[in-house]
């Protein structure tokens, strides 16, 4: 008797579904971990760069490094997009577009032109579909953050910056604040402002320098940019994974409710089909 | 004899953290040795490797650093290690390369940052080199 086969079929490939956004959810939750170990292991350096930073600016007041150059009027912004590399992480990378859209138009409101900086396919992706001035991009990160793949696209607008082509960097990323939470985030790189200079030393001392201390605060102008966009991107990493993991948790979910559904539709149908065949061989029986 | 603290960070991760009562490092201008209660000092490393006396140990500790930065205090010692090689045609190459994957959304390397890439891989293996040399030397 083949009652419902369609719902026996549609039951299968459910099931199949769920097989695979129950693995992917392991998946996710076994690098979840290890992307918020690299995230928090990111975090002396940027704190280490800082405090060397803050004396050396301090000792030196005028340094007139063209990174550290503010403009009064800002005619042209550069905004750094974060994004992940693959889809199917719940509305982490629409959230981070959004904020980074709204800033877009704020922007262009006060007739500011923008050159976008992408990092992750969606952000590419994203930003070539609004036609947007992509200036550089780096793309298929993988699941490590690696500070190689960053250093040509911020070389870039640096160097714009630098050259006074742009008055302003921004970067938007999704900020991890727990499993449950991801939070889409907005920060100034450039110029730098007063808070990424906080001066702990009351006592005046100073260094040696070696060869001297301008080529020595660029140095770490440029690390410390990295490092604040290298903590951004393993941020949004670990963003990705939890934002999946919960996405695919909730469609495991789903597809388990779905199944359930379409068992109690196939049963009611076989229940129906045994009825019908019953009450017509006696309703045969007694025409006999 | 009196110990200073050493850390060797680098944007990815601690590399190293311990005690140390004599360290060299490959300053940009030359090899400088460090004693504790050394006066404060910053100064650029190149590629290469940093050799510390440990206490209560004969062997001497190696790390090895793709450059990067050496702030000196009386009683610690900070080494802001780069994790990839660094170099101003480097980084322009990387620049003109992520221009490119913007222009035109490719993935390809092009053959100005694979000879960049060349020259960066063959520090690398210079670097692991010295290290190696200069283990070979203390054996014999």
């Amino acid at each position: 008797m083949a009652v419902g086969k369609e719902i026996l079929t549609k039951i299968r490939s459910v099931q199949n579904t769920q097989k695979i956004t129950r693995a992917m959810q392991m998946v996710s939750t076994s690098k979840m971990r290890k992307t918020q170990e690299r995230m928090r292991a990111a975090r002396p350096y940027a704190e280490k760069v800082r405090t060397v930073m803050a004396h050396l600016a301090q000792a030196n007041a005028d340094l007139g490094h063209p990174l550290l150059a503010r403009r009064d009027v800002v005619k042209r912004a550069g905004i750094i997009l974060v994004s992940s590399d693959k889809g199917l992480c719940g509305g982490l990378n629409v959230n981070s577009f959004k904020r980074f859209y709204a800033k877009v138009k704020e922007l262009q409101d006060q007739n500011v032109e923008i050159d976008v900086c992408c990092l992750g396919q969606k952000a590419l992706a994203a930003t070539q579909r609004a036609r947007l001035n992509v200036v550089a991009s780096a793309v298929q990160l993988g699941d490590i953050p690696k500070m190689d793949k960053l250093i040509g696209p911020l070389t870039v607008l640096f160097k714009q910056y630098a050259e006074g082509e742009l008055d302003a960097v921004y970067i938007v990323y999704s900020g991890f604040i727990n499993t449950m939470k991801q939070e889409p985030t907005i920060e100034q790189l450039l110029p730098l402002t007063p808070h990424h200079m906080v001066v702990e030393h009351s006592h005046s001392w100073d260094y040696l320098y070696e060869p001297d201390a301008p080529s020595l605060m660029e140095f770490l102008v440029k690390r410390y940019l990295e490092s604040v966009v290298y903590q951004a991107l393993a941020e949004n990493m670990a963003s990705e994974q939890a934002a999946r993991m919960v996405a695919m948790k909730a469609a495991t979910d789903n597809a388990g409710n779905t199944i359930k559904q379409l068992r109690l539709v196939y049963n009611k149908a076989r229940q129906a089909a045994i009825t019908t065949e019953l009450s017509e061989i006696v309703a045969g029986a007694a025409a006999v | 004899m009196s110990k200073m603290h050493v850390e060797v960070v680098s944007t990815e991760q601690l590399i190293y953290s311990g005690e140390a009562e004599f360290l060299v490092a490959p300053a940009l201008e030359g090899e400088i040795g460090v004693y504790p209660r050394h006066v404060p000092l910053l100064t650029r490393i190149k590629p290469g490797v940093l050799r510390m006396t440990v206490p209560g140990s004969k062997e001497e500790v190696l790390v090895a650093v793709s450059g990067g930065m050496l702030e000196v205090q009386p009683t610690h010692i900070t080494v802001l290690a780069d994790t990839a090689i660094r170099g101003e045609d480097l980084d322009e190459a990387r620049a003109n390369e992520a221009k490119r994957a913007a222009e035109e959304s490719l993935q390809h390397a092009t053959d100005d940052l694979s000879t960049a890439k060349a020259h960066a891989a063959l520090a690398v293996a210079i670097a692991q080199l010295k290290a190696l040399d200069y283990l070979k030397k203390r054996v014999h």
